[in-house]
């Protein structure tokens, strides 16, 4: 059973998912960072 | 414990690579399936890790929603203590002990009741109000993310072994799918619900949607399906060389998760005090001029 290229598909897809979720927890880090920047400039 | 995160994150990456090597390299190769059989080492963890996120959603929201009065407080108490004690002798009883499945323990059933009793009142400890709704919308978030990956690499695995890429009607595939939308659901009521009581509502679902675990998670007992049988208990049975590798490969991802989890919680709380900061800068604001105006008025008629 040629079913090789399927494993390596399940693997890559799992990290790709968690590495999307990670880099949108970093982008909504770094937009809060910046909120609360501007928050204490306005003050 | 800021300083305990880098320190854990470098610790679960090698855990995970070495779970990794373990599941590539280690297990041995399933004589009907091949190495496509490894595609388990991640999608049954990730399904493992899923339920139980959404059980502590599950458990995080009962809470919110049974502390906003002293009363329901600790009538919720007293039930999970009820139910902890009914859980943990019934099993043993000769009547009910017939009626669990194949491979279903009774000390298992117990262990799994105790479990989750003290699961609730840990979470009661360490969470408490707010805190509570943040553990909800987190556990939640990760446990889709876990839920997704078992939706597309069981269709992977599924393509090569079944020749097909879904069974519809099967049960334990549709349950899965049905669990993944409620708390996708979940996640877009909090995202887009501008009312005062989102997250009684959001709570409210929660409490619904964690109705659908068990029957996802039984559904392979109890019914006819074209999904394997559990790997452990249930009739099922597992080469212990490849056990092991799951249950390492388990292990990894549960430290992910957390990690994951940890990550999540702190960024909301972060939002909510910046949302606080920003609402109370406005009402400052607001203030700011009315005083400016009040003032010489006042100072006037002195």
């Amino acid at each position: 059973m040629n079913s090789i290229k399927f494993l390596y598909a399940a693997y890559i897809a799992t990290w790709l998912i968690h590495s999307l979720y990670i880099g949108s927890l970093v982008r909504r880090y770094s937009r809060l960072r910046q909120q609360i920047k501007d928050l204490g400039k306005g003050k | 414990m800021r300083r305990a995160f880098p320190i854990l994150a470098v610790l679960t990456a090698l855990f995970l690579v070495y779970a990794f090597y373990q599941a590539l390299w280690v297990a041995p190769t399933d004589a009907l399936q091949g190495d496509v059989y490894r595609i388990i080492y991640y999608h049954v963890p990730s399904a493992w890790t899923a339920f139980l996120l959404f059980f502590i959603n599950f458990i995080a929201s009962m809470q919110y929603l049974a502390n906003a009065r002293p009363s329901t407080a600790l009538a919720a108490r007293w039930i999970v203590i009820a139910i902890g004690i009914v859980g943990f002798v019934a099993p043993f009883i000769p009547q009910v002990r017939q009626e669990l499945p194949t491979g279903m323990y009774p000390s298992s059933v117990a262990t799994t009741t105790l479990i989750i009793t003290g699961l609730y009142f840990v979470i009661g400890k360490y969470f408490v109000d707010q805190d509570l709704d943040v553990l909800a919308v987190t556990t939640a978030e990760v446990g889709v993310v876990f839920c997704s990956i078992v939706l597309v690499t069981g269709p992977i695995w599924a393509r090569p072994v079944w020749g097909i890429w879904w069974a519809p009607g099967d049960i334990r595939l549709t349950s899965t799918l049905v669990l993944w939308l409620i708390y996708v659901s979940y996640l877009v009521l909090r995202r887009f619900s501008d009312s005062a009581q989102t997250q009684q509502l959001a709570a409210v679902l929660a409490v619904f949607g964690a109705l659908d675990v068990p029957l996802v998670y039984f559904s392979i007992w109890y019914f006819r399906t074209q999904h394997p049988q559990p790997v452990i208990g249930g009739g099922g049975s597992m080469d212990p060389r490849m056990l092991h590798v799951l249950l390492i490969s388990w292990m990894a991802f549960l430290c992910f998760a957390f990690l994951v989890c940890w990550s999540r919680f702190r960024l909301e709380k972060l939002r909510r005090e910046a949302e606080e900061a920003e609402a109370l800068e406005s009402l400052l604001e607001i203030a700011a001029p009315s005083s400016a105006v009040k003032a010489p008025i006042g100072g006037g008629s002195k």
